[in-house]
C-alpha cells in the first residue's frame, strides 16, 4: 500500500542527531562568511580613512614665523598719501627682506641670504601690504606679523623632511642652523591653518586653500538641486501616478533605468555639445556644471521617487478618492506628503553622487586652476574633487597633505549630506 | 502648483543667464606637464593687480589645441599650453578657422629615468633601457620577444634586479617624449637592431610581459611606489625629483646626471621643450593677453633665478630667451 511514496517520505522526517548538527554546522558557518565579509569591509575602510587622516590632519595646522616688520614710511608711502592705491604699489618684499635681515643683525653673507629668505614664504609680503593698505595709520611703525613658513620650513617642523648637506636634501643644514636659531628665539610657532579655509587654490602650498572649491561646489550643487527637485518629483508623480501602463511608458521607464547606469563623463560630453556650444553658457562656470551634474542624478531621483510613492497603500488613495477627491487633489493632499521624506531621501543621496563627480566637469572646463572665489553662477570656478584631482597631481610635498585634508573636508560633507537624509527619514517616515 | 513655477523659474533663470557678458580672463587651456608653470606665471599676473588671475585648465596638450584651433570670439581660448610643437593637422584646423597664433618656447622639462634613494646607483645607456623595455630584441640575428629578465642580463655593469619600470600610459605626452628621446635613440646604438632594419616608429613598441606598468598620469604615485620598492625603475618629470631628491635618485643616462644645470646646458639629452601658443586675434579684444606674455617671458619668471626655475622648469640658454621674448613680446605670428 505504501509503496508508491518516495522512500523519504515513506522514512519521516530525518530526525536524526547527525542531520541536525549538520542543519547548525551550515548555519554556523554561514555567519562567519558574513561576519567575515563585514569584517573584511570594515578593515579596509579603516585602513582608507587611516591613511586619509594619517597623512592629512597636520594641513590643518600650519607653521608661522614671527616678524619685526618696519614699515618705513620712506619705502612704502614717502609722500604720506595715505592713497590704499600708491601704498598698494609700494616695494613691501623689499619691506619684507629688510625686515628679514635684521632678525640676523651680526650679518649673513650674500650667498647665504637667499637661503634665510627661503624660510619665509613668498606671500609675506601680501600679508604686510593688505594689512598696511587697510591700516594706513600704521607706516612709519613696527609692527609684529605672524608669516607663515615657506613650505619646505613647514615640512620640516612636521617631520616629513630631514636637514642635510648632502645636495639632495630639500633643506640644508645652513637653513635649518636659522630655523632652529628663530626657534629658539620663541618666533616660531604652529597655528591652526585658516588659509585652508579662507583661500582658493594657488600654486604655493602655503597659500593655497579649499574655499573657492567649495563655493564652487555650493554653487554647483544648487543649481543642481533647484533643477533636480521639481523636474525629478514632476516626472516621477506624473509616471507613477498619471501615465497609461502602456509600451511608451514602458520604454521610457527602461530608458531612465538605463541613464542611471551610463558612464558620468557621457554628461560631460553632452554638457559641452549642449549646453556650451548650442546655448553659450560660459565655460567652467557652477550653471553648466549643475545642468550637467542634475542631468547625471535625475534617472537616479526618479526612481527612488518613483519608488516612494508606490510605497504609498493603496488604500489611501481610495479613501482619498472615495470622500470625493479629484486625481490631482489625492495625489497633492495625500499622496506626496506621505512619499516626500522617501523623495528627499533619495533627493540628498543623489547630491551626495553629485558632490563626488569630477569626470562630466572635466569636458566643460571645470578642471581649472581658479584663484579668485566665484561670486556669481557665471564665473568660472572649480568643485572639492576636482580640487582633490590638481592637488594629487601637484609635484610639490606639501600638497600631498593638503590633498588629503581637502578629501577629509570632502568626507565630511558627504557624512553631513547623508545624516541629514537619515535624519529626514526618522523624522518623517510613516509605518503601516 | 509651487513646485511647477519653481521649475520654469529655473529653467528661465538658466535660459537668460545663458547669454554671457564679455569676457574680461584670459583663459588658457592644454598640457597638463606645462600647468604647473602656466599656473604659477598665473597667478603672479594676477597679484599685479591691473588683470584678473587667468582660468587654466589642464585638457591635455591634444585636447588643448583642438578647443584652441576651434575658432576666434569669447567663447574660445586665448592660450593653449602644449608639451610637444603643434603638428600640421592640428596647424591646418587653427589655419581653417582663422586662427592666428605666437609660438613661445618656455623652457625644458627632463624627462628622469629614477629609483630609490636605497636602491643601486646605476650607469645606465639609452640602448640599455631600449634592450630592457622594448617589445622584440635582437638576438642571434634575427628579432625575438624580449628574453631579458634583469637588468644584469642586459649588461653586467647593471644591477642583478628584476626589470621592472613604472610610467605614464600612452595617452601621455611624458611618454611619446620617453620613447622618442630615450628608446628610439636607444635602438638606433644598438648596431644589431640596426643591421635589422630597427629604426625609429619600429623601435617604439613596448613589451607588454609587465616589465613595464603604466602607473597612470600620477607622478606622485610613481614616486610613491619606488620609495616602496627600491628594485623597481621609473619615468617621469624632472619636476618630481627636484621635489623629492631626498628620497628618489636620478639614473645617470649616458654618463649625465639628471641635474638642472645639466638640463639646462643641453648635456643631459633626455629633455623636451615646453611651449604656450597665444592668439593674436585675441589681442585686443581681451584685456591682458600681451601683458600675460610679457610676464611669462620675463627674466623674474623665466629667468635663470626666476620662479619658474624654483618649481622645476628648465630655463633656455641666455640668447634663446632674449629672442624668444622678443618674439613673443612683439606677437610674431608663427607659420608652418
Amino acid at each position: 500500500m505504501n509503496s508508491a511514496l518516495p522512500a523519504a517520505v515513506a522514512k519521516g522526517p530525518d530526525l536524526s542527531k547527525a542531520r541536525i548538527k549538520r542543519r547548525y554546522a551550515t548555519e554556523a558557518r554561514f555567519r562567519l562568511y558574513g561576519l567575515g565579509a563585514i569584517t573584511f569591509a570594515i578593515v579596509f575602510l579603516v585602513i582608507l580613512l587611516g591613511t586619509i587622516i594619517s597623512n592629512g590632519y597636520s594641513a590643518f595646522v600650519a607653521t608661522t614665523i614671527a616678524l619685526d616688520v618696519n614699515l618705513d614710511k620712506a619705502a612704502i608711502d614717502p609722500d604720506g598719501t595715505k592713497n590704499p592705491e600708491t601704498i598698494a604699489q609700494a616695494d613691501f618684499r623689499g619691506v619684507v627682506r629688510t625686515s628679514i635681515r635684521s632678525l640676523f643683525p651680526e650679518g649673513t653673507e650674500r650667498s647665504q641670504e637667499r637661503v634665510l629668505f627661503g624660510i619665509f614664504s613668498e606671500g609675506a609680503q601680501y600679508d604686510v601690504q593688505k594689512r598696511v593698505v587697510n591700516n594706513p595709520q600704521l607706516i612709519g611703525t613696527t609692527q609684529r606679523f605672524w608669516v607663515k613658513a615657506a613650505p619646505d620650513i613647514d615640512m620640516l617642523r612636521k617631520g616629513y623632511l630631514v636637514a642635510a648637506d648632502d645636495g639632495t636634501a630639500r633643506v640644508n643644514l645652513t637653513q635649518e642652523g636659522f630655523y632652529k636659531r628663530l626657534e629658539k628665539d620663541g618666533r616660531v610657532r604652529t597655528e591652526f591653518n585658516t588659509t585652508f579655509f579662507t583661500a582658493a587654490d594657488s600654486r604655493e602650498p602655503e597659500q593655497a586653500g579649499v574655499l573657492g572649491a567649495m563655493v564652487g561646489t555650493f554653487m554647483t550643487l544648487g543649481v543642481c538641486l533647484l533643477l533636480v527637485l521639481p523636474i525629478g518629483i514632476a516626472a516621477a508623480i506624473y509616471l507613477e501616478e498619471f501615465a497609461p501602463k502602456n509600451r511608451w511608458t514602458d520604454l521610457i521607464e527602461v530608458n531612465i533605468n538605463n541613464l542611471a547606469a551610463v558612464p558620468s563623463i557621457v554628461f560631460g560630453l553632452l554638457g559641452l555639445a549642449v549646453l556650451l556650444n548650442w546655448f553659450g553658457m560660459p565655460r567652467s562656470a557652477p550653471l553648466a556644471g549643475g545642468v550637467v551634474l542634475a542631468l547625471l542624478v535625475l534617472p537616479t531621483i526618479i526612481i527612488a521617487g518613483r519608488s516612494a510613492l508606490k510605497a504609498v497603500p493603496p488604500s489611501i488613495r481610495e479613501a482619498a478618492l472615495g470622500v470625493g477627491a479629484s486625481h490631482l487633489q489625492t495625489v497633492g493632499h495625500h499622496v506626496l506628503p506621505l512619499a516626500m521624506p522617501g523623495i528627499l531621501t533619495g533627493t540628498i543621496i543623489g547630491m551626495a553622487h553629485a558632490l563626488g563627480e569630477s569626470a562630466p566637469l572635466l569636458m566643460i572646463g571645470m578642471v581649472a586652476f581658479v584663484v579668485d572665489t566665484p561670486t556669481s553662477l557665471t564665473d568660472a570656478s572649480t568643485v572639492l574633487p576636482v580640487q582633490i584631482f590638481l592637488w594629487a597631481d601637484a609635484p610639490e610635498r606639501a600638497f600631498v597633505e593638503r590633498t588629503s585634508a581637502a578629501i577629509m573636508v570632502l568626507l565630511v560633507f558627504l557624512i553631513l549630506m547623508n545624516l541629514v537624509a537619515i535624519l529626514l527619514r526618522r523624522k518623517f517616515e510613516r509605518r503601516w | 502648483m509651487t513646485m511647477k513655477s519653481f521649475a520654469l523659474a529655473a529653467v528661465a533663470t538658466v535660459l537668460v543667464v545663458g547669454a554671457a557678458e564679455a569676457r574680461d580672463q584670459i583663459r588658457v587651456v592644454g598640457s597638463s606637464t606645462v600647468y604647473p608653470f602656466t599656473t604659477t606665471v598665473a597667478e603672479q599676473f594676477g597679484k599685479g593687480g591691473k588683470f584678473k588671475t587667468p582660468i587654466v585648465e589642464s585638457t591635455g596638450t591634444g585636447g588643448g589645441f583642438k578647443l584652441f584651433c576651434a575658432g576666434v570670439g569669447e567663447g574660445h581660448p586665448d592660450v593653449t599650453n602644449a608639451s610637444r610643437a603643434i603638428n600640421k593637422n592640428e596647424f591646418a584646423d587653427c589655419t581653417k578657422n582663422g586662427v592666428k597664433m605666437t609660438e613661445v618656447k618656455v623652457g625644458f622639462d627632463g624627462i628622469v629615468f629614477s629609483n630609490a634613494k636605497s636602491g643601486p646607483t646605476v650607469n645606465i645607456t639609452k640602448g640599455h633601457i631600449w634592450l630592457g623595455l622594448a617589445k622584440e630584441v635582437p638576438v642571434g640575428g634575427k628579432m625575438v620577444a624580449n628574453p631579458y629578465k634583469t637588468w644584469a642580463d642586459v649588461d653586467k655593469s647593471l644591477p642583478n634586479a628584476k626589470i621592472e619600470v613604472l610610467g605614464p600610459p600612452p595617452t601621455s605626452g611624458t611618454r611619446d617624449s620617453f620613447v622618442e628621446l630615450v628608446l628610439q635613440e636607444g635602438c638606433a646604438e644598438i648596431p644589431a637592431a640596426k643591421e635589422l632594419g630597427m629604426a625609429g616608429a619600429k623601435c617604439a613598441a613596448m613589451r607588454e610581459d609587465g616589465s613595464w606598468i603604466d602607473a597612470g598620469e600620477n607622478d606622485n604615485l610613481i614616486v610613491q611606489k619606488l620609495i616602496a620598492n627600491p628594485a623597481a625603475f621609473g619615468v617621469f618629470g624632472y619636476s618630481f625629483l627636484d621635489q623629492n631628491s631626498d628620497k628618489i635618485k636620478g639614473a645617470n643616462i649616458e654618463g649625465v646626471i639628471p641635474t638642472f644645470e645639466n638640463i639646462q646646458t643641453g648635456k643631459y639629452k633626455v629633455a623636451r621643450p615646453l611651449f604656450i601658443y597665444v592668439k593674436n586675434n585675441h589681442v585686443g579684444s581681451i584685456p591682458g593677453i600681451k601683458e600675460f606674455v610679457t610676464e611669462y617671458t620675463s627674466e623674474k619668471s623665466w629667468g635663470k633665478d626666476g620662479y619658474l626655475g624654483v618649481k622645476g622648469l628648465v630655463p633656455l640658454p641666455d640668447a634663446d630667451r632674449k629672442k624668444g621674448a622678443q618674439g613673443a613680446q612683439s606677437m610674431t605670428e608663427f607659420t608652418m
